[in-house]
């Protein structure tokens, strides 16, 4: 049998034999402890000088197998691992699965729970916005930005804990609709928060968005273009800095956003700075899709009736959602059991890694860490 | 001054006496040492999952663990004192705990911060990589559990490890204490 | 293109694909040998235009095992599923399509890892996640570790 698979000696390649770096090439580990990678990531870094020839990245480090787990979990319980995947989307990742129950079911979900899913995943995008703002501006050298952004990430908490009795990892959503309905206060608060990030996104752009430093730290750094962007997988807000239309939202709507008015950001320069104000905006556009509902949500049921022991019928499933980071899909394949046969959760970081060696190729090292800031990886989701 | 705590205030360990040309300190070393190190505690920058988003929130202005003086988060392992394991650690990721943990220097402390850090806790049962307990790995100063814990719950968890400094040995040598080496288990 | 359009066109180009369009997509099952001569017009050919492929995985059927690629067109808008099986399950080989997208070099580093799929003509096959010294493959059914506590 022939086997293509290489040794992990870094010396020697297996095809050929040669040596894989040469005379005044050096090679960099970068992580899998190090403060701007965002978690536990590894990657090689081949440099000459400065220079970044080549890039591999080595993952594994928060591999928690979780889809060996949702093997052995039932359509209820495999809903929470996901929120430890994405962290930072963890109401929206929920949501990701508990539409690929409800597609395979067909069941209805009420109008009301509709309307809470769609706040609370506009929320959390806003919240997660916010972090990657305030990361960004810590990986480029700045403190001030994170206490900023946590001022109003803290009030988007409060508003979750409320509501769905966690901070951060929700597990608000059943198959069917949401756990519980909204408490009395929720439009009141919901509104203040919204005029507060209104209010207070000038200092954000006072304070990093036309720092001039900043600027060039970002412009025509990591370039990508539209088909490499294709090519990789991109998605999310660093596939639409690349001019690449990708929303699902827009594309294939779920849960109502078919009725909602909103934009598609895309930039088309395909550079960080293009990425960075694709995100920046669209903090906007979702404060504009809950204004539209948070007057309006329907009165009536907050979850459909289903069975304790939900089976899906035997076939493959495939739901899509929009996180903040890009497309979110649930690959559910069913025997008919109580449990899924298995369950591929598609990634939207794992393929924007895919495409960081490609930006990277050719910068300096120092903007490596620019060009990870703007693609805004989180590890777990990496790597399951 | 009465020694330790008075009224939620933390003084200095040690009585003053009053003389003509000025006072004179009398206090235990090992108090003063212990004052001195659980009151600049500096941590590590070290987070591989959801806990990692919870202990910045502590960083933040509204939980601000400065005020405790945890504020120096230092992101290489040989100027750092403290260890806080913000995640899930898995096998690939023990041999590179554990090589942290050796890389601090002397006293070093962990707080093991979340279900996952604990036990392994909602990846305990059916998945393959995950390490059931970080305790496995490095010794373990305070638990604080949740998924994940609330700011405050981490705040706790470091003043209890606070606390836990004031009343440990550094001179005198107790017996009883068990060193930290012998209890790691060799991965 | 519809579902319809796309089956009796894909029947054009591989005479040993079956159909099945019970999902939400058109499924087009072949085995093993035939995914390149299948999936290169797939991409290449502009009716079809297949250029974003958004999700590989494999699925362990025991007694085969079935590589699922979840192909879609940024210019048509178009989605079709193309699924290879494997029949030997000791000794699992497939073509890589990394060379026709690049998103496919990790995702088949991943199922290596996970599956021990081995593709060939891979640029850089390796085991991704678990390392080199990890006995056995995940995600297959018949996988067993004493750590693991099943429930």
């Amino acid at each position: 049998m022939q086997m293509t698979r290489k040794p992990s000696d870094i010396t020697t390649d297996a095809k050929s034999g040669e040596v894989l770096h040469h005379e005044g090439e050096f090679i960099i580990n970068m992580g899998p402890q190090h403060p701007a990678t965002h978690g536990v990531l590894h990657l090689k870094i081949w440099l000459e000088g400065e220079t970044i020839k080549k890039i591999e990245p080595h993952l594994g480090y928060i591999h928690r197998g979780i889809e060996k787990m949702c093997e052995r979990l039932s359509y209820r319980q495999f809903i929470f691992s996901t929120s430890r995947m994405d962290y930072l989307s963890a109401h929206i990742n929920n949501q990701a699965c508990a539409l690929a129950v409800e597609k395979a079911l067909g069941l209805e979900v009420p109008p009301r729970a509709k309307a809470i899913r769609i706040i609370l995943a506009e929320l959390t995008r806003i919240a997660s916005h916010e972090l990657w703002w305030a990361c960004s501006g810590l990986d480029l050298g700045g403190v001030t930005p994170f206490f900023y952004a946590f001022r109003e990430r803290e009030a988007i908490n409060d508003i979750m804990e409320e509501t769905c009795g966690a901070r951060l990892t929700q597990n608000f959503i059943v198959p069917g609709g949401v756990m519980s309905d909204l408490h009395h206060n929720f439009q009141k608060r919901v509104k203040r928060v919204l005029t507060q990030i209104k209010d207070n996104l000038h200092e954000y752009d006072e304070i990093l968005t036309g720092n001039i430093i900043f600027q060039n730290r970002l412009k025509e750094v990591g370039y990508l273009s539209r088909e490499d962007a294709i090519s990789y997988g991109c998605t999310g807000p660093a596939a639409r800095g690349s001019g690449l239309s990708c929303d699902i939202r827009k594309l294939y709507p779920y849960d109502g956003y078919e009725k909602l008015d909103f934009d598609e950001i895309i930039f088309n320069e395909g550079d960080c700075w293009a990425r960075y104000r694709v995100r920046m905006a669209e903090i906007l556009q979702s404060v504009h899709i809950i204004e539209q509902l948070i007057d309006s949500i329907p009165d009536g049921e907050f979850q459909a009736k289903t069975k304790n022991v939900i089976k899906l019928p035997k076939g493959q499933f495939y739901q899509r959602v929009e996180t903040a980071r890009g497309e979110l899909g649930v690959f559910i394949v069913s025997d008919g059991a109580a449990t899924p046969y298995r369950c591929k959760f598609r990634s939207p970081n794992f393929s924007n890694l895919s495409a960081i060696p490609q930006m990277a190729q050719g910068a300096k090292i120092g903007d490596l860490v620019a060009i990870m800031a703007t693609v805004d990886l989180v590890i777990p989701d990496i790597d399951r | 001054m009465k020694k330790g705590k008075e009224e939620n205030k933390i003084v200095f360990p040690g009585q003053l006496h009053e003389s003509p040309e000025g006072g004179m300190l009398v206090t235990k070393l090992d108090e003063i040492v212990n004052w001195a190190r659980s009151n600049s505690l500096w941590p590590l920058i070290f987070g591989t999952s959801c806990c990692a988003i919870e202990m910045m929130h502590a960083a933040g202005a509204k939980y601000d663990w400065s005020r405790f003086g945890f504020e120096v988060a230092r992101a290489t392992p040989r100027q750092a004192d403290l260890i806080i394991v913000a995640g899930t650690i898995v096998m690939k990721m023990a041999p590179v705990l554990k090589r942290l943990y050796d890389q601090m220097p002397d006293p070093k402390y962990v707080i093991a911060m979340g279900a996952c850090t604990i036990s392994g806790g909602p990846f305990f049962y059916n998945t393959y990589s995950v390490v059931k307990g970080v305790d496995h790995i490095i010794p373990v100063d305070v638990y604080i559990p949740g998924c994940p814990p609330r700011p405050e719950a981490l705040l706790h968890g470091m003043i209890a490890l606070q606390e836990k400094i004031k009343h440990q040995p550094v001179f005198r040598k107790n017996k009883k204490e068990i060193h930290h080496d012998e209890r790691r288990i060799k991965i | 293109m519809t579902k319809e359009e796309l089956k009796y066109k894909l029947g054009e180009i591989s005479r040993e694909a079956a159909f099945d369009e019970t999902g939400e997509f058109l499924n087009v099952i072949i085995p093993s040998p035939e995914l390149l001569p299948l999936i290169k017009p797939l991409r290449l050919n502009k009716e079809f235009y297949f250029d974003y492929l958004f999700c590989i995985t494999c699925v362990d059927w025991k007694d085969y095992l079935s590589m699922v690629y979840h192909l879609t067109s940024t210019l048509h808008r178009h989605t079709c599923v193309v699924q290879a099986t494997i029949t030997d399950v000791h000794c699992p080989q497939i073509e890589s399509v990394s060379g026709i997208w690049k998103t496919a070099e990790l995702n088949e580093n991943e199922i290596y890892d996970l599956f021990g799929v081995t593709f060939l003509n891979h640029p850089n096959l390796r085991r991704l996640f678990l390392g080199d010294q990890w006995k056995g493959y995940p995600l297959r059914k018949d996988y067993t570790d004493e750590h693991m506590i099943l429930l």
